[in-house]
């Protein structure tokens, strides 16, 4: 049974903004766990004076990025200035609208008291009817291009870098703009060509019919997962193609601080830096959800306990992978060096595209046969 | 709500392409020719035809402006000088515009008689795109990929500069 229009519009909010608050939280403590993490692996203690542990730490962080001046140097193009870490931001976001965290919520179906004091017309009978049973999927918006759509939004991400970097008007924030906007671009290719695979076997841009298209096990025990049927390879040249998107280590060069001061966002100050910060931890997540979705089984995983437990389990398993992700990036971060530009482009250009159009050509074969 | 919608992109489409040519600083232009491309595929959307939405925007929006901004941020072209326009523009453009503008409208009006379709009801799924283009379409659809592929080869053969003559250039 359909949701009536309004409703489905207040589920609709309600869902954006446990979604927004979820991720905005995750991106803090990504940021606490990374600098913990690294520091460790440094032989430091990391952030560790507010809070237990330095748990407190990002809001601390967060309330310094809200008070500290908010310098605009007088030699940049204002407008585009203000917008650009907005652009960042917005466009990481929005990708997170089409991703599924774990199957649907069923409720209902419920019989309404005849007292309610609705006097409107309803779009459905209230008043000792029966409605539902409704069933809210776990996922702000259920569309049937769901991974064109990030694809889409990603690609447009590269604006927020691109423009801060014109607009701050510097030769190291332009130098780090152009890099990012070439390195985006170029990885761009490979990292669409490498999921093109998983299409081809699952035969669906539906998020959700890609994740349920690996449910079940092989021979009993190895789950049908993307990276186990095949597709390994073209998880790594996700892997790598997405660590050159999101501009981390090894493939940070528009942010290289030994050369470019602080790349693109060196004249940025206060909030307008927070934006691009959160911006690069919210793509970070975001690649961890869609290599989970496509190659790690989205919210597959063991299920027991009571339905309750039952109903909350796969959203779990989905979170507890991405955690994986982001500990993988940050375990990186803490072991590989920088690239040289024109390695990066090399290995790009002439490594990783013939590797994912091997792959693509390999799976289709497969596939057809 | 759908005509609410679709005033709304069609606003931010024509006020777009408004801009475009108001606009004097090429970054800005460039940007506003974005935002052109965004609401036509918020356009696309409301039609129904999500693939091409998302086409729109991956190759449009996310690829082609993107070269179009890395450009003119690599030339650092600053400000166009403000011209009062050709005479030919005048003459030609101003006439062919309303004759083309008139055309439409006939056609438009001509045709209005038709039947509005419920979204859904026409092709836009990935599905039926890859039916026309791979099966029912598909000489003219590999033709015009080997004519990308000459240009490409064009671009790479005007882009490398021979030895022997790198020196005579200028």
């Amino acid at each position: 049974m359909p949701l009536p229009l309004s409703i489905f519009i207040l589920v609709s909010v309600i869902k954006s903004a446990i979604v927004l608050g979820v991720l905005l939280t995750a991106v803090a403590y990504t940021v606490w766990l990374e600098r913990k993490v690294v520091g460790h692996m440094q032989n430091r203690w990391g952030p560790t004076r507010v809070g237990p542990f330095g748990l407190l730490q990002p809001a601390a962080d967060g309330i310094k990025f809200l008070f500290k001046e908010d310098l605009t140097p007088p030699h940049v193009y204002k407008p585009l200035f203000i917008a650009a870490p907005m652009m960042a931001l917005i466009f990481a976001l929005t990708s997170i609208s089409v991703i599924p965290f774990g199957n649907s919520f069923t409720f209902g179906p419920f019989s309404v008291p005849q007292f309610l004091p609705f006097h409107y017309e309803m779009p459905f009978h209230w008043g000792g009817a029966v409605i539902g049973p409704y069933s809210i999927p776990f996922q702000i918006t259920d569309v049937n291009i769901g991974l064109l759509m990030i694809l889409g939004v990603t690609s447009m991400g590269v604006y927020g870098v691109a423009l801060a970097g014109w607009s701050s008007n510097n030769k190291y924030s332009l130098l780090g703009g152009l890099r990012a906007s070439a390195q985006m671009v170029s990885y761009e290719i490979a990292l669409g060509l490498s999921l093109v695979g998983v299409l081809i076997q699952s035969g669906s841009f539906s998020l959700r019919a890609i994740v349920d298209a690996q449910g079940g096990h092989f021979w009993g025990f190895i789950p049908r997962w993307n990276i186990f049927h095949w597709q390994f390879i073209g998880f790594f040249i996700y892997l790598m193609a997405a660590y050159a998107e999101t501009n981390r280590i090894p493939f940070d060069l528009p942010e290289a601080e030994t050369e470019l001061v602080a790349g693109y966002h060196t004249e940025y100050s206060a909030m307008k830096f927070a934006m691009f910060f959160m911006a690069e931890y919210t793509n970070m997540i975001t690649v961890g959800c869609v290599a989970t979705l496509l190659f790690f089984g989205g919210w597959h995983g063991p299920l027991f306990g009571p339905p309750l437990v039952q109903a909350l389990l796969p959203v779990f398993w989905f979170a507890a992978k991405i955690f994986c992700f982001l500990f993988l990036y940050i375990w990186v971060r803490g072991t590989l060096p920088r690239f040289r530009y024109d390695q990066l482009m090399s290995f790009g250009w002439k490594f990783l595209l013939p590797l994912a159009i091997a792959n693509l050509v390999a799976t289709a074969i497969f596939v057809a046969w | 709500m759908h005509l609410f919608l679709f005033l709304m992109f069609g606003a931010v489409c024509v006020g777009g392409a408004i801009n475009l040519l108001a606009q004097r600083h090429p970054i800005t232009s460039a940007l506003s020719l974005i935002a052109v491309m965004a609401a036509l595929a918020g356009e696309y959307l409301l039609l129904g035809a999500e693939f091409v939405a998302a086409v729109q925007v991956i190759v449009y929006a996310g690829a082609i402006m993107v070269l179009f901004v890395f450009v003119i941020m690599l030339l650092n072209a600053g400000e166009e000088e403000q011209t009062k326009g050709s005479r030919v523009a005048i003459l030609l453009g101003v006439p062919g515009m309303l004759t083309g503008g008139l055309l439409i409208g006939w056609v438009v009006l001509r045709h209005s008689g038709t039947e509005s379709v419920p979204i859904g009801a026409l092709p836009g799924h990935p599905t039926d795109i890859a039916q026309l283009l791979f099966h029912d379409f598909l000489l003219p659809f590999e033709v015009t990929s080997v004519l990308i592929l000459i240009a490409i080869m064009g671009a790479v053969v005007l882009a490398s500069k021979p030895e022997a003559s790198a020196g005579k250039v200028g």
